[in-house]
């Protein structure tokens, strides 16, 4: 990296690192540093993380606690329903947490300083994932511990095939926020809607709380396409049959590869529809 | 012996959307070092026209290039050797003026960014405000940090769309003083989208009148005075706007 010093108005200069083809640690930095700003700004944006993953959690652990009174198939299916719910949280917070970080440069009307700035696509998605992340850290991490008080559920107890799990739904959670940041580039706030629903259609298909075996057969082609179904089968045989299913996981894996790079050409095609459109100025309708 | 580049240089730049030509094959260049003035009424093109200079939109057709470079192809290699600032993009609000300023000190790749801050902060006064949250802040402070934020990378090529507007007046004369000072001490190209013609007057070396996305004139302030036989550029750009240009200046000559 090289840099150059540029004097200016006053006594001011300002040293500027002349590296601009280069994929940038501090520029991914920067966004980390002004979503993380914006979170520890406002208590409500941290209270909405940990919130509604509690009440999921409480409401299925009490459900699994009823079933589980009456023995036989009905406890051997309930017995699945936290840790179904708390990937499923996975899954569904992994994505609201790139797009809501996305969602607040519309909201502030910032997009336009970002897209003009030497801020490039993949250190902006890298940032937004990690902002995913610290998200639902801050939002699973106390749930995660209070189903171990209230229910005697250990996630951390699944070791590395929560390890599998995991990396397999925040990456589905990832390839969908990434679709949505492309689309809300081209169509606006006009599309916000589908970041808080459109994870939603991925609940039946995926078999959270049921076997893909239940589904008709037609559904449950659609179904093993996605990745988020591999995790809970494999979720379900290591709960009920205490066997990992490593070959479920590499499975997911592969689909969840292909996701993530058709992602990044949908959102590199709507940034440039965005830009024929003009809407990158507007970003509000 | 060749002469220099232009800072800026458009050629036959035209956008076209679905409802009709926003911009219709306009060429102009800006020697380093000068001030532009972008004129023209609402829906004349002036920041489809500067949007497109910034790689915000895409143009049908024609070529942009700043610093050498074409825009939007190698949009990296010149993105952080410009800025914008513009009322109607604003930075987050519940950031604090320091935090604003940090984020994009570091996008732009700024190293010694607390000297940076704290020498910005005290060009434009901003010392006092510099923790407090961007939305507490009034229209005058707002302004005077999204111009910090378009300095912060001591820009060559600075865009600015409508800079003053709905500033009082000894805000915006303030704004303006600190704008000739940048321009004048840094040599740096400034291309200004106004409505207001007494900054344009004021600031501007040369003055590009748009109307319906195309040029219609393209002067030195006092050359289009004379041309036009008025005494301001406020009676030019009503001869302009309301399709008397022609005429008018048929009946100076």
């Amino acid at each position: 990296m090289t840099t150059a010093r540029i004097p200016v108005a006053g006594n001011r200069s300002a040293k500027i690192e002349r590296d601009p083809s280069a994929f940038s640690f501090a520029r991914v930095g920067a966004m980390v540093a002004r979503y993380w700003y914006l979170l520890r700004s406002s208590w409500p944006r941290v209270f909405d993380l940990i919130y509604w993953p509690t009440v999921q959690m409480f409401m299925w652990g009490f459900l699994q606690t009823y079933v589980g009174q009456f023995g036989g198939l009905p406890a051997r299916v309930g017995q699945t329903f936290i840790g179904a719910v708390m990937l499923w949280d996975i899954l569904f917070r992994g994505q609201l947490g790139f797009s809501i970080s996305f969602l607040e440069e519309m909201y502030s009307r910032n997009l336009a300083n970002l897209m003009i700035s030497p801020l490039k696509p993949p250190e902006f998605i890298s940032a937004l994932m990690i902002m995913s992340i610290i998200r639902l850290s801050i939002g699973m991490v106390p749930v995660s511990l209070l189903a171990i008080v209230f229910f005697g559920f250990n996630l951390w107890a699944l070791g590395l095939a929560l390890a599998a799990f995991f990396l397999n739904l925040i990456l589905t959670s990832w390839a969908l926020g990434i679709f949505i940041a492309g689309l809300l580039l081209r169509h606006g706030l006009g599309a916000e809607n589908m970041a808080w629903t459109l994870m939603f259609i991925f609940l039946p298909l995926t078999c959270v709380y049921y076997p893909v075996s239940v589904l008709p057969p037609w559904l449950a082609v659609i179904s093993w396409m996605l990745p988020p179904t591999y995790v809970f089968e494999g979720m379900r045989a290591l709960l009920t049959a205490h066997v990992f299913r490593a070959d479920l996981m590499a499975q997911a894996f592969a689909i969840n590869i292909t996701l993530i790079v058709l992602a990044i050409f949908a959102f590199l095609a709507y940034l440039r529809a965005a830009r024929r459109h003009g809407t990158l100025l507007q970003g509000s309708e | 012996m060749l002469a220099p580049e232009p800072a800026l240089a458009v050629s036959n730049l035209v956008k076209h959307y679905p409802g009709g030509i926003a911009v219709d094959g306009i060429s102009f260049a800006i020697e380093p070092g000068s001030i532009i003035g972008l004129l023209g009424g609402n829906g004349a093109g002036k920041t489809t026209t500067i949007a497109m200079i910034m790689g915000l939109v895409a143009p049908t057709s024609g070529t942009v290039r700043i610093l050498g470079h074409d825009m939007p192809r190698e949009r990296y290699h010149i993105l952080h050797r410009m800025n914008f600032e513009s009322p109607y993009v604003e930075m987050p609000h519940r950031l604090t003026v320091r935090q604003n300023l940090t984020v994009f000190a570091r996008l732009y790749g700024v190293v010694d960014r607390e000297a940076c801050i704290a020498a910005l902060a005290e060009e434009l006064d901003l010392t006092e405000l510099l923790d407090r949250p961007t939305g507490k802040l009034s229209a005058g402070q707002k302004t005077r940090v999204s111009l910090a934020k378009a300095l912060i990378n001591a820009p060559e090529v600075l865009l600015l769309d409508e800079p003053t507007a709905s500033l009082d007046p000894d805000t915006a004369d303030w704004v303006r003083t600190h704008l000739e000072h940048y321009t004048a001490e840094r040599r740096a190209t400034m291309l200004l989208a106004s409505h207001n013609m007494n900054e344009v007057e004021r600031l501007c070396d040369r003055v590009i009148m748009m109307k319906r996305g195309v040029i219609v004139d393209d002067d030195t302030p006092a050359r289009l005075l004379a041309r036009y036989g008025r005494n301001n550029l406020e009676e030019v750009f009503l001869d302009v706007a309301r399709g008397r240009g022609e005429a008018v200046r048929e009946a100076v000559r």
